[in-house]
């Protein structure tokens, strides 16, 4: 009897430690085939070329015009969620009936779970033949397309983190704010959105660590081609993209050109981890306490 | 006009944006499954269920993706159900408060927000190479399931922690075990939570194409797989290979499959919900 109970605590714990395992893995297979490729290419390359250009003749390795691919898809995709998505929240909390939010919420959360790929599909077939209608330098692949159906897809996870983040506000204060004449508007954006903020400020990070690492989407949407750019009317890639475009191919085990997908993948997860322990350390230390 | 008239027609008027921003989103939404709907439902037939891929868009079929995708489907529910219920249970029922416990935590908070092309650079390396799995089924349902984790044992501890301490101390008070206790009364109690977590998980991995991708799933196949160590695709890498096509027949094609992927996501989505407010009305402590 104490045998089998100690068996299968010791299965237990062994299911909850494959989760460090994992980590380690992640960690341990993008740090070596990494170093095989810094090794080869010199980070100083890697962080200052401007042209990313492993897979031609004429190789060049600078990272940062994918990190601005990356870096533009994603701030378009905020640009449309953080304002949408915190109206939603003000709105459901301070605004709409009980019921109505009742019914409304599980159809936002219907946004995420549509697969990404099928976005992406949306992204290139629908959105962009329609902002070619009035943008008429937008390429056929651009990153304002995949940016915005990327923010769509976002609002619910804002939309929702916000929201509880708001309603966590206690009702005292919203009264006082009443209390003291003001309408639901003042009462929202001068007491709850700021009583609230660490919540939303981490709602918005998660979503930009989301945006990040989206890959279908801009995949499918936002083009190929790196380049050093700010202009969203054009074809870019992102580094997850990239990741994408090189799986697709035939690229030899053990090669260079093999090891810049974890050279990219280091760099994306560099940036999702950071954004995350941020989001972390921001929930732990700012979240207020109400008694 | 009034200080207070203005701003009460600011508060009207944002009440007004309001209601705009909420639906904005479901509108969208309609038109995009409206689009589908029209550009594909006409190519969903007999024929496009049950023929293999082919390079004429009219003569293409969906057999090899579904087959993948129920295949992909049942192993990652297989290998990720035990692990993920069994974290789970660890951590609520069996670890005491401690720093150990507090990075397994911490850890498995980071690895929910690592991005899942990610996941698929560790497949590729670890199940393709080191275990030489190859593009095979076991390959992405491994890496799949690793991506779907951390969602397991978050929903499983949510599912566990709502049954109450008076549960386990009545089944301590009659000589249970902790293991007794666990697998006749918690277990039991919090399984409609469990269910619906992996359900929503498995929802999920379906939808992935990009890790599938990484390690080297194709798409083009010309048959179904038979065991879990062949060659596969999914639907959302059909999707995708269609869609990256310039002929419109192929993009008729990708409606078409999208169309089936979706119907498989919400399927499984609306059997979550279902079991979710099954078992909210089912159990009141």
């Amino acid at each position: 009897m104490r045998v089998s109970e100690k068996i299968i605590e010791g299965l237990l714990w062994l299911s909850a430690v494959i989760t460090i395992l994992i980590t380690i893995g992640i960690i341990w297979v993008l740090l070596s085939e990494s170093i095989a490729f810094f090794s080869e290419v010199s980070i100083v390359r890697f962080l200052t070329e401007k042209e990313w250009t492993p897979l031609f003749a004429d190789k060049k390795f600078g990272i940062m015009p994918l990190v601005a691919g990356t870096l533009l898809t994603t701030f378009i995709a905020i640009a449309v969620a953080l304002p949408l998505g915190l109206t939603i929240a003000v709105y459901l909390n301070e605004y709409a009936h009980a019921g109505f939010k009742q019914v409304i919420k599980p159809m936002l959360e219907v946004l995420a779970t549509i697969p990404t790929v099928v976005y992406g599909f949306f992204a290139l077939t629908v959105v962009t033949p329609f902002l070619q209608g009035f943008i008429p330098g937008l390429a056929g692949f651009n990153a304002l397309s995949a940016g915005i159906v990327m923010g769509i897809m976002i609002i619910p996870m804002i939309s929702s983190l916000s929201e509880d983040a708001i309603s966590a506000v206690p009702r005292s204060l919203r009264e006082a704010a009443y209390g003291m004449g003001s309408t639901r508007l003042q009462t929202a954006f001068g007491v709850m959105v700021p009583a609230a903020s660490s919540g939303i400020v981490v709602s918005v990070i998660l979503g930009i660590s989301r945006a990040v690492g989206e890959t279908m989407i801009v995949a499918i949407a936002a083009g190929q081609q790196p380049r050093l750019t700010l202009n969203p009317l054009v074809p870019i890639e992102t580094i997850t993209t990239y990741i994408v475009q090189v799986s697709l191919g035939d690229v030899p085990h053990g090669s260079l050109e093999y090891r810049t997908i974890f050279a990219a993948g280091i760099t994306l997860f560099i940036f999702t981890f950071a954004l995350n322990n941020i989001s972390f350390w921001i929930k732990k230390k700012y979240q207020e306490k109400y008694d | 006009m009034t200080n207070s008239e203005k701003n009460r027609l600011k508060d009207k008027a944002f009440q007004v944006f309001g209601v705009f921003c909420t639906f904005i989103g479901l509108v969208i939404l309609a038109v995009f499954l409206f689009d589908i709907a029209i550009e594909g439902f006409s190519r969903i037939d007999w024929d496009f269920l049950t023929s293999l891929p082919s390079r004429r868009a009219s003569r293409a079929g969906i057999l090899t993706a579904w087959a993948g995708t129920l295949w992909i489907l049942v192993l990652t529910a297989i290998i990720a159900f035990p692990l993920g219920v069994g974290a789970g249970i660890y951590l609520e029922e069996y670890s005491r408060k401690n720093r150990w416990t507090n990075f397994l935590e911490i850890n498995i908070a980071n690895l929910a927000g690592v991005p899942s092309i990610i996941y698929g650079l560790l497949g590729l390396e670890v199940f393709v190479r080191q275990m030489r799995l190859g593009g095979s089924l076991l390959a992405g349902a491994l890496t799949l399931s690793l991506l779907i984790l951390p969602i397991i044992i978050v929903t499983t501890r949510e599912a566990i922690k709502a049954v109450p301490r008076s549960v386990r101390d009545g089944s301590f008070a009659l000589g249970a075990s902790k293991w007794q206790t666990v697998w006749n009364q918690v277990l039991p109690a919090s399984f409609g939570g469990i269910l619906t977590g992996i359900i929503l998980s498995l929802s999920r991995a379906v939808g992935e194409a990009a890790p599938l991708i990484v390690i080297g799933a194709l798409a083009y196949v010309p048959f179904t797989p038979a065991t879990p160590l062949d060659e596969f695709t999914v639907l959302p890498i059909q999707i995708f290979n269609w869609t990256s096509r310039p002929q419109e027949a192929f993009l008729t094609n990708a409606a078409g499959a999208i169309i089936v992927l979706l119907a498989i996501t919400f399927l499984l989505n609306g059997i979550a919900v279902y079991l979710r407010n099954r078992q909210q009305k089912k159990i009141k402590w």
